[in-house]
């Protein structure tokens, strides 16, 4: 059931969606039940190899991770404040992204407006009216020269920064991916050239933003995906993903195929985030916790929770070292966690709505949240 | 207190489980050993029972999570707002007051996942009660809406005129503290699922989420690929991540700060512009963090100039040069490919390139094959066989080397910028060229915070 009662006063939802339903295929009887036969038969092949990979995982864990760090040092008071408060959208706000500069920022918002702010001085350089509510998914191009958006639209576009005051960004804009559902989430790979996006369609997909190409697309998640991000490694050709089936997947760029999967959230996850040196990443999830994923133990090793901490998280970043995780959650705080002893270092309180979006700068000066408070905020 | 037509459809498992959890607090509160010290409150003239002071209910919060009084408070108001606790003096104001202000925990039967979605018949006998009990009690906002639903449901109203009736007359024949209490349970509960314009509403979840679960069964596959990887010790791998936040701890400006100030705090850009792309004197701790990775090194601008240079003292530039143009390739655009892989061949794998690289025979004949036809990732095994070895050989000697042990010394460690004297004299924040201009001459210094800018917040 997916509809509900309507009050009155409300703003209506947004326009429904189509939905991806399997066809109901009508079969000869005798061939519908062997169909469920097999169906039942490969669903238990498919639970007994889970139970099995999980014997296996856990073979070879002989330690937790709080153990290992017992030896280091416990961390001090921790004092961080707003340093800077961006107000100037009109609703929501949604996603953000910096810029490799490390004082711009992008942001979108539910009123479909997406603005370039030079964080550091507060000014608005750049404002984009999208023709659709709810822009989920902005990210800044490594150039700087260019960012891309997109939500209910179902497609990400990009955007050159111009910046001639009397232009119109809207007239060079550039439609690079198309999805059969809401944009979630999107990301330039090393270069301005691609883009990697994920959607409610329950796929994610690699675009040529030249030509609008689909170079690749990742099938797997059995519902929305809502985040993803992509691994600081050596050889560059992994993302991770996480989605509504509270599955977190770790994608091969190049093939197409789910390397990795992780399945121990106990609700939908809403970010994922590589950890620095790319050997493992966090996830942050509606079921209020975050959970740190190791690559080569091929497993969850932490979880970092309270009992006191009920809504859940909605966007996680690491500091620059990955000693910090910052979680912004959906009671309106920030919660730091000192990653290697699971702990929770310091809740940060100022915004009066939901944090929807958290991202660390890229020199790791300071971290820019986003509310449905209608602001951001940068703190240091 | 009326006929419940509520379908459980709607709510999703996000809400359920936050409500859930909330309950469970409540729960606890109420407990007969652990929970709530209750007491009796006087309002006017009538004692009502069960009562707690917002100050009780940090107290308990504090000690039964181990939270501090910011936090305790926080988690309170979360629990007044979604109507679990309702304030029995001035009942519009749901908020939490850390002092004697007295509260009551809701019914189970207002809970708002109890009662999911609040029905507009509901509303309407609601405001129908407030009418007919007192002329003027209803707000402004409130009239409107009661006309409003008026004329929506107006082929039911003589069902809800009645019902209101009923239910007054049947709560006059309750004690009065029970009738206030009542009044007071409804009234949270409509004040939270019919918020007054301008108050949050709490119940805003933003976008469903379709969650269309594909009836397909999870990839045998995956699965069985999955358990034939190799795995590594937990203890090897976690001791990983204790000696990486080690080694990075320093350069971490969250937790150890940064020289001479993060920009943020002290509005002073000194350290974006020591730490600039190219500079004529890099700081230590960059020089420092090209010794940690080779790609730490390769990511820097000035590091892999730097690092140029010392292979072309040993006549190896040809490996950087070739890694370089395999990255264009791999992330370019898709229409350059071929022309970009053409003069990859020619200047670096040809025989008798002018820039011939040395790469191991197989990866070669492999290589040349797939040039015949050319894609993004044709280049991969052999870019990797030349990062792998710069990595292995060359990079390591170039740690070593003079190069890098002048450029270590010389490099600038700065100074501790003291916070101004005058902590009310604000220093000036200065702009930067936008990078979208790339190429055009550097913007004009602007010395003031932009017209549009919110005013400062942090002094």
């Amino acid at each position: 059931q997916l509809r509900r009662c309507k009050p009155l006063h409300w703003p209506s939802l947004p326009a429904q969606r189509k939905y991806m339903r399997s066809p109901l295929i009508p079969e000869m009887a005798t061939q519908e039940v062997q169909l469920n036969e097999t169906l039942a038969h490969l669903k238990t092949e498919s639970e007994t190899l889970k139970t099995k990979l999980e014997e296996e995982r856990a073979k070879l864990h002989d330690v937790e991770l709080h153990q290992v760090a017992e030896k280091v040092e416990a961390l001090g008071q921790f004092v961080m404040k707003t340093r800077r408060t961006l107000k100037g959208h009109g609703n929501k706000v949604l996603c953000m992204d910096w810029c490799k500069d490390k004082r711009r920022i992008v942001s979108s918002s539910q009123d479909g407006k997406v603005i370039v702010w030079d964080a550091f001085t507060t000014n608005k350089e750049h404002a984009v009216t999208m023709p659709c509510t709810w822009v989920m998914a902005c990210a800044y191009a490594p150039s700087g020269c260019a960012v891309a958006c997109g939500g209910l639209d179902n497609k990400c576009s990009v955007y050159p920064l111009s910046l001639d005051k009397n232009e119109n960004l809207a007239a060079k804009k550039k439609s690079v991916a198309m999805h059969t559902n809401y944009l979630s989430a999107c990301s330039f790979t090393n270069s301005d050239m691609q883009i990697l996006t994920s959607s409610g369609d329950g796929t994610c997909a690699l675009w040529d933003v030249e030509s609008g190409q689909l170079l690749q697309s990742f099938h797997g998640h059995a519902a929305d995906v809502l985040c993803l991000d992509l691994a600081p490694s050596e050889t560059g050709n992994t993302f991770v993903s996480g989605g509504c089936d509270k599955k977190a997947n770790v994608w091969d760029m190049r093939s197409g195929q789910c390397i990795q999967s992780f399945e121990t959230h106990e609700s939908d996850i809403n970010s994922v985030r590589y950890y620095p040196s790319g050997d493992a990443f966090a996830s942050g999830s509606d079921d209020a916790t975050c959970r740190l994923y190791d690559l080569r133990a091929d497993r969850e090793v932490a979880i970092y929770s309270k009992e006191s901490i009920i809504f859940g998280v909605s966007s996680v970043d690491f500091s620059l070292s990955g000693r910090l995780l910052f979680g912004g959650y959906n009671d309106y705080t920030i919660n730091v966690w000192d990653v290697l002893k699971g702990t929770r270092v310091s809740i940060l309180f100022g915004h009066e709505n939901r944090v929807s979006t958290l991202r660390v700068s890229p020199d790791g000066t300071a971290f820019c949240t986003g509310s449905w408070d209608h602001t951001l905020r940068i703190w240091a | 207190m009326t006929i419940n037509t509520l379908a459980k459809g709607g709510l999703q498992p996000e809400q359920m489980s936050c409500f859930r959890k909330m309950e469970k607090v409540l729960v606890a509160m109420q407990d007969p050993d652990m929970g709530m010290k209750m007491r009796n409150q006087r309002l006017l003239i009538t004692v009502i029972p069960h009562a707690m002071t917002g100050h009780d209910i940090i107290t308990w919060l504090i000690q039964k999570y181990h939270i501090c009084e910011e936090e305790a408070l926080h988690l309170g108001e979360m629990l007044v707002k979604y109507g679990y606790i309702y304030p029995l003096k001035e009942p519009r104001c749901l908020v939490l007051r850390p002092d004697e202000s007295p509260y009551r925990f809701q019914t189970p039967y207002f809970w708002t996942s109890t009662r999911w979605p609040a029905s507009e018949l509901d509303y309407a006998i609601y405001l129908a009660k407030k009418n007919i009990r007192k002329q003027g009690e209803l707000v402004e906002y409130e009239k409107e809406r009661y006309s409003l639903l008026h004329k929506r449901i107006n082929h039911t109203w003589d069902f809800v005129v009645m019902q209101a009736r009923e239910q007054l007359r049947a709560s006059k024949q309750r004690r009065k503290a029970d009738r206030i209490v009542l009044e007071c349970q409804e009234q949270a509960y409509w004040l939270i699922n019919r918020p007054p314009p301008g108050v949050q509403n709490m119940l805003d979840w933003g976008l469903e989420r379709p969650n269309n679960f594909s009836t397909r069964v999870p990839l045998i596959e995956t699965s069985r690929r999955a358990l034939g990887r190799n795995r590594v010790k937990s203890s090897i791998c976690l001791e990983g991540f204790v000696k990486y936040s080690e080694q990075y701890q320093n350069h971490d400006p969250i937790m150890q700060g940064c020289l001479p100030s993060n920009p943020w705090i002290s509005d002073d850009i000194a350290y974006w512009t020591m730490n600039s792309e190219i500079v004529p004197v890099p700081t230590r701790l960059r020089v420092e963090r090209w010794s940690f990775s080779f790609m730490e090194l390769l990511s820097d601008a000035m590091g892999r100039r730097e690092f140029m240079t010392y292979l072309e003292k040993e006549f190896s530039a040809e490996n950087l040069h070739f890694w370089q143009e395999c990255e264009e390739i791999r992330h370019g655009e898709s229409s350059k490919i071929i022309e970009k892989v053409e003069d990859v061949y020619k200047n670096f794998l040809a025989p008798g390139a002018a820039r011939w690289v040395n790469i191991d025979s197989k990866t070669m004949d492999k290589t040349l094959e797939g040039i015949k036809r050319p894609h993004r990732f044709v280049m991969d095994d052999a870019q990797m066989h030349i990062y792998f070895l710069m990595k292995k050989d060359s990079y390591p000697r170039y740690l070593k080397s003079d190069l890098y042990k002048n450029m270590l010394a010389k490099a600038v460690v700065p100074q501790e910028t003291k916070k101004s004297v005058f902590p009310f004299m604000r220093r000036q924040r200065h702009s930067s060229p936008s990078p979208a201009q790339a190429g055009a001459p550097a913007a004009e210094e602007d010395g003031r915070a932009g017209t549009n800018s919110a005013a400062g917040s942090h002094f």
